[in-house]
This record gives C-alpha cells, structure tokens and sequence, in this order.
C-alpha cells in the first residue's frame, strides 16, 4: 500500500475528482445567477460587503505598492532618463498587473474567508437544507448574489486601485526622489493606454468570479462543525489566491503577445 | 379512503457513503393524516431516511413515492414543487441567523410563494401565537432565544405555509423534560388541527409514545419492527425491548470499549 507511485496516483485522481467537482458548481453557480427569481436586496447587500467594504484595504495596498513600485525603479534603474522611465513603469505595471492582482488578493483573504466561513456555518448548522424545505434554492439565494456582486464590483476596486497606486508612485516620486510632479504627471498620462486599463479590468471581473466561487463551493461542501467550517475558509482562501495567480498568467499570455 | 394510495410509501431504499451502508432496504408507508415515528440509536440511518425523502440525499436506489408520485429522480425545479407540500423541523431548529424571528417563520411564504411582506407577517405573527409565542419575541434575532424557543420557532416555521406532510428531526433532544413535554403537546396539537400527515425521528422514547400513532424502529439501515404505538410494550421484538427500556444489554451491541 505504500508504494510511492500509488501514493502520487491517489492524490492526482483526487484532483481530478475535485476540480470536476469545482467546475460542476461553477456550472450550476452560473445558471442558477442568470436566471430568475433574483434577490435583488441580497444583491445590494453583497455588493456593500463585497465592494464598498474592500475600499480601504484594497486603497491602502494600492498605494504601498505603487509607491514601492517607484522607488525600486529608481533604485534598479539608470538614473539618466528616470523621469520617463519611473512614471511609465509605474502605470503599466499598476493597470496591467499589480492593481488587479493586488486588490484581488487582499480581496480574497476578506471575502472568499468570510463567504466560506458564513456559508459553511449555515452548512453545518443544516440552514442550508432548511433553505431546500421552504422552496428556496440555495444557489440561487446564497451563491448567486455573492457570484453576481464579487463580478461586478471587483472591476470598480481595481479601478481605484489604479489610480491610488498611481497617485502612491507620483507622491514617492515627488518628495522622495524630486521628481518634478508636472512632468511626472504628463509622462504618465503619455504612456497611459486603454487597452491596459481595460484588460486589468477584464482581470478583475475573472478574480471576483474565482474569490466568490472559491467562497461558495468551500462553504457549502463543509462538513463536520467548527473544524470542517475554519477549514472551508482556510482552503477558500489558499485555493482563490492561488487560481487568481495562475489565471493571471494566463490572460497577461492572452492578452500581451 | 378505501384504497387510497399512501401519502408516503418508501421501497427498498438504499444509501451507502462511499464503504459505509447506512439504508439497507429501508420500507415503510404513512397513510394521509397519520403520525409515525421512526425510532433508532444514534447512526442508524434515521436522519438519511427523512433527508431522501426531502430530497437533500439522493438515494443509490430504491423509490420514494409521495401522493403516489415517484420523487427520487425529479429536476431541480419540480423537487421545489414537491418540497411546497413538506414542512420540516430540524434538529437544532437550524433559524436563519441573519433574518429576525418572523421573518425566519415567514420565510417560505415571502421567498418560496412570492407573498407581500405584511400579509406573510401576520401570518407568522399568528403561528408565533399558535407556539406560544409573542409579537415581541418576533422582532428579536434567534440568537437571543433560548433553546425550546428556538425549537418553537422552528415549529412555527415548519407549520407556516400549512403543509400536508410534516418532518420533526428529534423534537425534543436537548430540552429539558418539561419543556420536551411542551413541544410535544404542540406538535400533537398542530399536526391535528392541520390533519397534516408527521413523520419524526427520535430516540427519546416518552416523546414517541405521545407523538405515534404508528411507530417503526430503524436498526442497521433496516425497519425491524412496524406497529401501533399502544403495541410498542408488547412488540415480542428483543431489540425493541432493549431500546424502549434503554439497556446496554443485549441483542444490540455498541461498539464500545470494554475494559
């Protein structure tokens, strides 16, 4: 029983069972979201908890980083020429991949942990199955506003995040590394490009799918009381970092060669 | 009501968790109006038999027939048409935590049935009523009621939208016998007045006497014994004997440790 190749066998057809699990849900999730009846107050309310209440983090991470950001350019590299380079650097850098992927991850450890953690209580506390007996989908009454709210307001924070980590990176720049704020700011309105902006947004709205989902199918599948719940939200929030990350890599292969 | 078909009959039901059988061939029929518990130890298969036939387990095999309608394998969309016909009282009441109490009662009227706001609210005023409960305790959360209120609550929820069959999981575990007794004089009271057909599970044996007309016991996934509640005494069953009289002696052995 304990030969090593049966060992790498069980855990990879445990994967494969998992993800087609996942992406069962993820059917179901997106059915169940675009047809009626909708909650429209349930998704007001998410959209406040989702989105609204990411403001401050995501503005403070956005804006550590962007000027970080700055600095390191400088830093690294030729000092003749900085004033181009360090402004440019930063916008692209912000609107194609920190902001989206920045605000997305601090997004996932508050809200796919605090979806997970809700959902998975109302699993084990058999809430859920009460929904069932009184002619309630759950899908369609917990799953689908989460779904619906993370999509739609995930593209909005990382807007914000773009200009606060733009605004991070100029403010460095100014006092720190006496940049002339003027020409900082017509440099990086030149190499400010829609298509960059977009596609972080595009980014965006994919992140808010995998925290939500992630949120919603480790809630719902826990089992077994306090435990099965704390480890729900510790998987929701491993598992939505981790696909954001690799869906990153995939759509920046997409989208820029 | 010669020959009517039964309000629920269930065949040869079977239920296995990956190595783990837990119905073995479950069968049992309530007729329309009729109360039957299902008695059983802990992990016997109770709560997987009333949760197939709501339709939150899919049984590996067998049929479940309500009103004479197979259930087992119907969409998404006509199991919530079915489900209109059950109220259930879960264990641990399982309240919305988020919603106050009345709005928990009037749950299945506001979002199952699509019924205005104020009118689902005097409804569940008076179930409140009917639980002994006051317009107050409607206005709390939940969390600050106390067990048998929350069980009560739960009643009042299960009963809301008058359903024909009734589900009660464990009615009375975890009150105390006063307020056990409470909760099943109101589930005698209710499941008359509706003419509602009850099917509970239970292991607390004074709640079962008060609550059967009929009464089945589960062991290893299986119906070993089927009758009227006054013939529980004398059911001539070892393993009923043993259970009603709660012994550790005999034909059912735990797996416990012995030392």
């Amino acid at each position: 029983m304990n030969n090593p190749l049966a060992l790498v066998g069980r855990a990879f057809l445990g994967f494969l069972a998992q993800t087609g699990r996942a992406a069962q849900f993820a059917g179901r999730a997106i059915w169940h979201s675009f047809t009626p009846p909708f909650f429209l107050r349930l998704h007001l309310a998410q959209i406040m908890r989702i989105g609204y209440y990411s403001l401050p983090v995501v503005g403070l991470t956005a804006f550590f980083t962007g000027g970080a950001l700055a600095l390191q350019i400088f830093i690294g590299g030729d000092r003749v020429g900085a004033e181009a380079i360090v402004p440019r650097i930063v916008v692209l850098g912000i609107t194609r991949e920190l902001g989206p992927v920045i605000a997305s991850l601090m997004v996932a450890g508050r809200v796919a942990a605090a979806i997970a953690a809700e959902i998975g209580t109302m699993r084990v506390t058999e809430q859920i199955d009460a929904l069932s007996t009184l002619s309630t989908n759950p899908f369609k009454y917990l799953i689908a506003p989460r779904l619906v709210a993370a999509i739609l307001t995930m593209p909005l924070l990382v807007l914000v995040a773009d200009i606060i980590g733009i605004f991070g990176g100029y403010l460095v720049a100014v006092t720190e590394l006496d940049f002339n704020g003027a020409v900082y700011l017509q440099n990086t309105y030149d190499f400010l490009r829609t298509n960059d902006v977009v596609s972080g947004l595009v980014k965006a709205a994919v992140f808010g799918f995998i925290i939500a989902l992630m949120g919603c199918y480790h809630g719902f599948h826990s089992r077994g009381g306090a435990q099965g719940v704390g480890t729900a939200t510790t998987n929701a929030v491993v598992t939505a970092s981790i696909l954001i990350l690799a869906a990153n890599f995939v759509m920046t292969t997409l989208f820029f060669r | 009501m010669a020959r009517q078909a039964p309000k629920i009959a269930v065949e040869n039901l079977a239920k296995a968790f990956g190595p783990k059988t837990v119905l073995d061939g479950v069968n049992f029929n309530v007729k329309a109006g009729e109360s039957l518990v299902i008695i059983g130890g802990s992990g016997t298969g109770k709560s997987v038999t009333l949760k197939c036939i709501l339709g939150l387990i899919r049984p590996d095999s067998g049929s479940i027939r309500i009103d004479g309608h197979e259930v087992t394998r119907l969409s998404t969309s006509e199991r919530e048409r079915v489900n209109r016909k059950f109220g259930m009282l879960f264990q641990g009441a399982a309240l919305f935590d988020s919603l106050k109490v009345w709005e928990n009662v009037a749950f299945g009227l506001i979002q199952g049935r699509g019924m205005k706001r104020a009118k689902a609210r005097d409804i569940a005023m008076t179930k409140l009523a009917q639980v002994g409960l006051n317009a107050q305790i409607g206005e709390l959360s939940p969390a600050e009621l106390s067990g048998g209120m929350q069980k009560r609550v739960g009643l009042a929820r299960a009963i809301a939208a008058d359903p024909e069959i009734i589900f009660f999981d464990e009615p009375t575990t975890g009150l105390d016998p006063i307020m056990a007794d409470v909760i099943n004089d109101l589930i005698v009271a209710t499941v008359k007045r509706m003419g509602a057909t009850a099917v509970s599970i239970t292991h607390d044996m004074a709640s079962a006497r008060k609550i059967a007309d009929r009464i089945a016991m589960i062991h290893k996934g299986k119906i070993i014994w089927e009758g009227a509640a006054k013939d529980i005494d004398s059911s001539g069953n070892a393993m009923v004997e043993q259970f009603i009289h709660g012994s550790a002696h005999g034909p059912i052995q735990m797996d416990v440790l012995r030392a």
